[in-house]
């Protein structure tokens, strides 16, 4: 498990790249990250999840995006090809299908651009092939997912589900609760994504329609700030060619001509993908400023999740608080990787545990339970599923009947 | 949590990624041993020594200065030669990252696919991997942790190795030569080179021009 990466308020590595403080064709400044959102002044914009994804990507120097529609990420999608119109990004295709798109996503990558791309639900199942393949080879591509149900009978309702499936594919996984994180998320997630002793993909996730479809106040850096170019050169791999040295890779697969030695060779390349997203932590924590946010956490009754169950959880503590039953919150934002230590450390002294989660799995609760000692302090819900709703309401009278407390619904 | 030190092996079966067990890598201006973080000064100095008191100190460099993509890279293998002239120690490339099929010959070259292979049939006990891309050196550190005795070190051009014994990051032309100067420091204070003696090896594309002599 990891470490407490204790920071002392340093901020990520500033970037070197030659063409910071230039101006791009379209006259935005490539800036350092922590110019963007430390110095520069933000401004309140009232937007969708779906236009923020598109102010993001504004800014965000993005080379290649290729769209595929499926909802709740095709405005999205539509909203980036209006900005290649603008000539804000080199390249932009819709692709064949979403496993078409991650392996488009893969060549752009491969040849240097920073690429970027939305899926969802089912999208994010016919394209799960490519992810652990770009975590493997090294591709820092993002795509934000914009999660919903997976199953049959179809749901296009939001559903956290196919995080579960993301989680051992190498790739980062972030989680966000607000528009506004995910504006601040999809930015930042590249400067982690592509540092060299990270350099992995990044799946910036939200709840479907509840970020992206509603309207929220986003605080956005100025417009003619962006983010310094992706650098490949550097990448902690060659450039992956079929035919030539140094790589060759395609032509000369290790694991394909098996002994002992090779295996070992492809063991010790999965541990390099967990170790490049145990790195990113350092990274991440100077950007997101932890990998959790903490309210009251040193409270007996705890919630701790992640997405939009933590805004729910909110306004269910204030309910809770009025009724005189105090209990505290933990933010998870980073999924991958997991925030052990922190978790560990900020559930240290809570009796009563509660992890309300947007799916039926309750993989999040899961996780914390593999996490902390005494885990039978967690509590696996409430949970929806489908594209149900999570009202507070729900989350109220599931810890007062856990806690034993009488309610108009559990004494009937 | 308790410190992992990353230090000579074999270490284990497969044994665990360095960050994977929470070590971390240094920040500008420094360096790490055995998995602590400690000022690049200090690093140069304990990185001479294991150098000087190893019987087969060999420099893998790696593809990013065996080819002359810069002249930065030029400038750095120039360097490069001078440290292993200083010592003495053996080169011994990694030139590619292909599998050696049918097989590697371990004398005159390294590969990330079966490191091990090298150190064993060298008896190498300290190496520096310069100029390696961060991904193989990686696994090939991992690698030779596992199975050998090798005390491994990384000059790295980005931001260091948790999996070498020793690393240090943005290793320019400057930081190889400042290594270089700590190995003619030590020696002038006394410090005997225990290498074993041997001739560089020198090849062309139509075979030795110069044979390896152990």
């Amino acid at each position: 498990m990891n470490k407490q990466v204790d920071l002392k308020g340093k901020r990520v590595i500033a970037s070197k790249h030659v063409k910071l403080g230039q101006k791009n064709r379209k006259g935005q400044t490539y800036t350092d990250v922590n110019d963007i959102f430390y110095k520069a002044e933000q401004t309140p914009n009232f937007l969708t999840g779906s236009e923020v994804i598109k102010e993001a990507i504004r800014r965000a120097s993005v080379g290649t995006s290729v769209a595929y529609p499926i909802t709740p990420q095709s405005e999205a999608a539509a909203l980036i090809g209006e900005l290649y119109a603008e000539d804000y990004l080199d390249e932009y295709f819709r692709g064949e299908s979403e496993f078409a798109v991650m392996g488009q996503c893969a060549g752009a990558s491969f040849g240097g651009h920073r690429v970027f791309t939305t899926t969802a639900g089912p999208g994010t199942l016919r394209a799960m092939e490519n992810f652990p393949m770009w975590a493997g080879s090294r591709l820092p591509i993002q795509v934000c997912v914009t999660c919903r149900g997976i199953n049959s009978p179809l749901s296009i309702q939001p559903d956290t589900l196919e995080m579960h499936y993301l989680l051992e594919t190498g790739m980062l996984v972030w989680h966000a609760e607000t528009a506004q994180d995910l504006y601040d998320y999809i930015l930042k997630g590249f400067i982690v994504a592509e540092q060299p002793d990270v350099h992995v993909p990044i799946a910036v996730c939200c709840d479907g329609f509840f970020v992206t479809h509603t309207k929220d106040t986003v605080d956005l850096s100025p417009e003619e700030l962006c983010l310094t170019p992706y650098n490949p050169y550097e990448s902690p791999v060659t450039c992956m060619d079929m035919e030539i040295a140094p790589y060759r890779m395609m032509r000369d697969p290790f694991v394909m001509k098996s002994n002992y030695i090779n295996y070992s060779t492809h063991a010790s390349w999965q541990q390099e993908i967990k170790a490049a997203v145990e790195r990113s932590r350092k990274h991440t924590i100077a950007l997101l400023d932890g990998l959790i946010d903490e309210h009251n956490s040193d409270r007996e009754i705890l919630i701790v999740t992640s997405g939009t169950a933590v805004s729910q959880s909110r306004e269910a503590i204030r309910l809770l608080e009025e009724e005189g039953i105090k209990v505290g919150l933990v933010k998870i934002k980073t999924v991958r990787p997991f925030p052990y230590e922190e978790i560990k450390r900020a559930t240290k002294h809570a009796k009563h545990i509660f992890v309300p989660e947007f799916n039926v799995a309750g993989w999040m609760a899961r996780e914390i339970k593999s996490t902390i000692p005494d885990n039978e302090r967690v509590y696996c819900g409430p949970h929806v599923a489908g594209g149900m709703t999570m009202p507070s309401e729900v989350i109220v009278e599931e810890i007062k009947t856990h806690l034993g407390i009488k309610t108009a619904q559990n004494s009937r | 949590m308790s410190h992992y030190e990353v230090k000579a092996g074999p270490e284990a079966f497969l044994p665990p990624a360095a960050a994977t067990m929470g070590n971390i890598l240094p920040d500008p201006g420094e360096a790490h041993i055995g998995g602590k973080i400690v000022p690049e000064e200090e690093a140069y100095e304990h990185a001479a020594r294991k150098i000087l008191g190893a019987k087969v100190p060999t420099i893998f460099p790696g593809p990013l200065v065996l080819w002359k993509w810069n002249d930065h890279v030029a400038a750095k293998a120039k360097a490069i030669r001078e440290l292993a002239n200083e010592v003495p120690m053996r080169l011994i490339p990694m030139a590619d990252y292909r599998p050696k099929y049918p097989k590697i010959d371990a004398a005159v070259e390294i590969n990330p696919n079966h490191p091990n292979l090298t150190i064993w049939h060298n008896k190498i006990d300290v190496c520096i991997f310069i100029g390696v891309h961060c991904h193989q050196a990686n696994l090939a550190l991992k690698m030779i942790r596992a199975s050998t005795n090798c005390y491994t070190m990384a000059m790295c051009a980005m931001a260091g190795h948790e999996d070498a014994c020793l690393s240090f990051r943005d290793a320019d032309l400057e930081k190889i030569q400042r290594l270089t100067a700590a190995v003619k420091k030590l020696k002038a204070e006394g410090v005997e080179v225990q290498a074993n003696s041997f001739t560089q090896f020198q090849m062309d594309r139509s075979g030795f021009v110069v044979e390896p002599v152990n």
